[in-house]
């Protein structure tokens, strides 16, 4: 499987990619801004929503729909299914992207920054009943796992590239990395379980401030279960979306199987949480006309629509995967942008929006992730199955 | 002071001989329970009239006063009462046998009396220090009757029953000893091994915690409980910071920044002026001097120079800030239900912009993989 894997080439700075980094370069402009400038001049953060779009969007939405690596690792060391071997690479790579950016965003959201670097190294000052603490330190080691767990790619590169020094150095290193893979692997497995249950844990805590809902003992549980359908849309997006643009061969039926997986999970997740809202007698609250309302239908239909392309067996194209794909994507974004911020209600008087600066951030960021990937999947062999002749980038 | 060597009276019984009406005992009474509200035993009553009745009961206690190297400071706060009878009530409530200030003899007469002092209750007084005692070239800086200081300090204090130092300069050095210090002044504490020794620093101290402490040694024998610098706890165990009339406008975030600026004067916090209250452990922010409310320095706008801490007072300048010793979150938490500013409309136009074109994005890429799909699943067909 490993062999398959290689180096897409071509020319880097197409005229796309040129406009991907502008985007990028006015995200990092922005963040030194906010360096200097500080939270309250850049950002609508107040008191009462001390977390708005860089925790909702790139930490909570960001890691779930990194979760590519996470869910494919599932189906490929926990089920066994070798079949899924050629996406682990692109959702790993993915992942680790994902899960970079997102510990950026958190540092660029606290308000004291300078600080951070106490959490993984001050063990004995730990609040080990801390949700926030299991978050934190889990999305950070998981972090360093993902980018060992993408060190293969690095060492293929070495040993195909004509130098002999790198060649040889890469073979040193490779029967050690072999033997610890399979404990980077399991940890890459126990990590995300952990800490995406976690992030549904954190909003549970605000209690009565979170709308009912939202609200339920079951939070953790939702957020797994859609964490890992996002991260398989995730992947059947970025695998559509890279043979859109880089012209590669693509099987059908195995991105089908993982949506359908995907569909499963979602319509686990629809089926529970009228169960679960019946359950807790708040039924009522979803057939009111107001926007918490209006919101939890809009996340049902996205949820819904996927699982009935599946089931009515219409995803046989590339481009009705790529829909039910986004679908699914969307549905999970919205569900946890309603769970942080519009369900969350500190009480009469705040109001949250995110400024302009948090959105050329969130944007900015999604954008170093984008021309990250593009540069890596043209450098390193990430993506599988590369035609003979290959028709140039789509830009 | 050349009374009759019989025994003591008790202090009611001076009182009454004296004429002090019950009003102004019971006043001074009073007064002492707000100095020592806890820790010691005269105190700890429910009313001042049980606190008179203990005290009324016990002996007067014979105190002999020492002046080394000062300024005479402590001496006069303990005479500048703010009403005149509560100054001869002081001096029937405590047999202030010898005093170099308020006494009326001089040369061999003085002399003559520091020794009979001693004599009649010889092990049993109160000695008092007021001022550093200079050690340096053997004490030459400070002679008293033709003998060194520090040969007093040790004649008096050897026949004493407990030495109380009375200002920072007894009670560390002082003034004198902050450097350069040529005469070597020193504490009372570092010089006397062998006696019960209590520190009551302050430039100058509260007279009310010298009254309490002599008061609740003639009446329980016993010295109050003391920290690790022997000041008695009941008047050092707290910062100036703690009990500050003016703690709102700190965590408040009020500070004044120069002396008559708006903050300045509307009463705002003087720690950017350099005040040490939050590292001094004194009481003088809950007890006043003369009787007179905000009678203290930060009362008067001052910041706090620190003066009952040996590395602080006469040490840090003066309008220098300090570290905070104990910082506590914030005791005004945001509103509830703020005025709050609304949503940025240019925001929302940011954000319908980028959500549009990612729809937008999204839809003619899914067309196109429409496209390239079915020519894909031909090209497998074939």
């Amino acid at each position: 499987m490993r062999a398959n894997a290689k180096p897409i080439g071509g020319r880097l700075l197409t005229p796309s990619y040129k406009v991907i980094l502008l985007i990028a370069a006015i995200g990092v402009a922005t963040i030194i801004w906010r360096f200097a400038a500080g939270l309250g001049a850049t950002t609508a953060l107040s008191d009462g929503y001390p977390w708005g779009l860089w925790i909702a969007f790139d930490v909570v939405v960001g890691t779930a729909l990194a979760c590519g690596g996470y869910a494919i690792a599932i189906l490929l060391y926990v089920f066994n299914r070798g079949q899924y071997h050629p996406l682990i690479r692109p959702a790993i790579l993915t992942s680790a992207l994902g899960y970079s950016l997102a510990g950026l965003a958190v540092a660029i959201d606290v308000g004291r920054p300078w600080l951070l670097w106490k959490v993984p190294v001050m063990i004995w000052r730990w609040n080990v009943n801390s949700v926030l603490l299991e978050v934190a330190v889990c999305i950070m080691a998981y972090v360093v796992v993902l980018w060992i767990e993408l060190t293969p790619a690095l060492l293929d590169r070495w040993s195909q590239s004509g130098q002999e020094q790198l060649r040889r150095r890469a073979e040193r290193i490779r029967p050690s990395l072999d033997r610890a893979l399979i404990w980077i692997t399991a940890l890459g497995i126990l990590l995300p379980t952990m800490h995406q249950s976690s992030l549904g844990t954190l909003m549970l805590l605000s209690g009565p401030k979170l709308n009912a809902i939202w609200n339920t003992p079951f939070l953790p549980m939702l957020f797994l279960i859609t964490s890992v359908c996002m991260g398989y849309a995730a992947v059947v997006f970025e695998t559509t979306f890279s043979s859109l643009a880089f012209g590669l061969p693509k099987d059908l039926r195995i991105l089908g199987s993982i949506q359908r997986v995907a569909a499963i999970g979602a319509a686990v997740v629809v089926g529970f949480r009228f169960v679960d809202l019946g359950l807790r007698g708040v039924m009522g609250q979803v057939f009111q006309l107001d926007l918490p309302a209006i919101l939890f239908w809009i996340e049902n239909v996205l949820f819904v629509l996927p699982v009935l392309m599946v089931a009515q067996k219409r995803v046989v194209s590339l481009g009705s995967l790529f829909r039910s794909a986004v679908l699914l994507a969307l549905g999970g974004t919205l569900y946890r942008f309603d769970t942080f911020l519009v369900g969350f209600n500190p009480g009469r008087g705040w109001h949250y929006f995110p400024s302009v600066p948090e959105i050329l951030v969130s944007v900015g960021l999604v954008a170093v992730e984008l021309a990250a990937y593009i540069a890596i999947v043209k450098t390193f062999p990430i993506l599988s199955g590369v035609r003979e002749t290959s028709p140039t980038a789509v830009d | 002071m050349s009374a009759s060597r019989i025994p003591p009276e008790t202090i009611a019984e001076r009182l009454e001989r004296s004429g002090v009406d019950r009003r102004h005992f019971l006043t001074f009474c009073g007064k002492l329970m707000v100095i020592a509200p806890m820790g010691l035993a005269i105190t700890s009553k429910l009313s001042p009239e049980a606190v008179a009745a203990t005290v009324g009961a016990a002996r007067r206690p014979s105190v002999i006063w020492l002046h080394m190297q000062d300024c005479t400071g402590c001496t006069e706060t303990l005479l500048r009462t703010s009403q005149p009878d509560l100054a001869s009530l002081i001096l029937d409530v405590i047999s202030l046998d010898y005093h170099e200030t308020v006494m009326a003899a001089s040369g061999k007469d003085a002399e003559a009396a520091l020794r009979d002092a001693m004599d009649a209750n010889d092990g049993k007084f109160v000695c008092v220090v007021e001022g550093s005692i200079p050690t340096g070239n053997d004490g030459k800086y400070l002679y008293l009757a033709g003998k060194p200081g520090l040969q007093v300090l040790q004649e008096v204090t050897s026949r004493a029953a407990a030495v109380i130092s009375m200002g920072s300069c007894a009670s560390w050095g002082g003034v004198p000893s902050s450097g350069p210090n040529p005469t070597g002044a020193t504490g009372v504490d570092q010089l006397v091994k062998n006696k019960p020794v209590v520190n009551i620093p302050g430039c100058p101290p509260n007279p009310y915690i010298l009254l309490a402490t002599v008061l609740e040694y003639a009446t329980t024998g016993k010295v109050p409980a003391l920290d690790d610098q022997h000041r008695p706890k009941f008047a050092y165990d707290r910062h100036i910071h703690d009990q500050c009339p003016r703690r709102a406008h700190f965590d408040g975030g009020r500070f004044a920044k120069q002396f008559g600026d708006e903050g300045h004067r509307q009463g705002w916090c003087l720690y950017r002026l350099g005040c040490k209250g939050p590292v001094t452990h004194a009481s003088c922010s809950t007890r006043q001097f003369n009787e007179v409310v905000d009678a203290w320095p930060i009362g008067i706008g001052h910041p706090c120079v620190g003066c009952t801490e040996q590395h602080v007072g006469f040490t840090i300048p003066i309008y220098d800030t300090v570290e905070i010793e104990h910082p506590t979150p914030p005791e005004t938490y945001a509103a509830v239900s703020p005025e709050h500013k609304g949503i940025s409309p240019m925001a929302t136009g940011v954000a319908g912009v980028i959500g549009g074109a990612l729809v937008g994005a999204a839809f003619i890429g899914s067309r196109k993989l429409d496209d390239n799909g079915d020519s894909s699943q031909n090209d497998g067909k074939e």
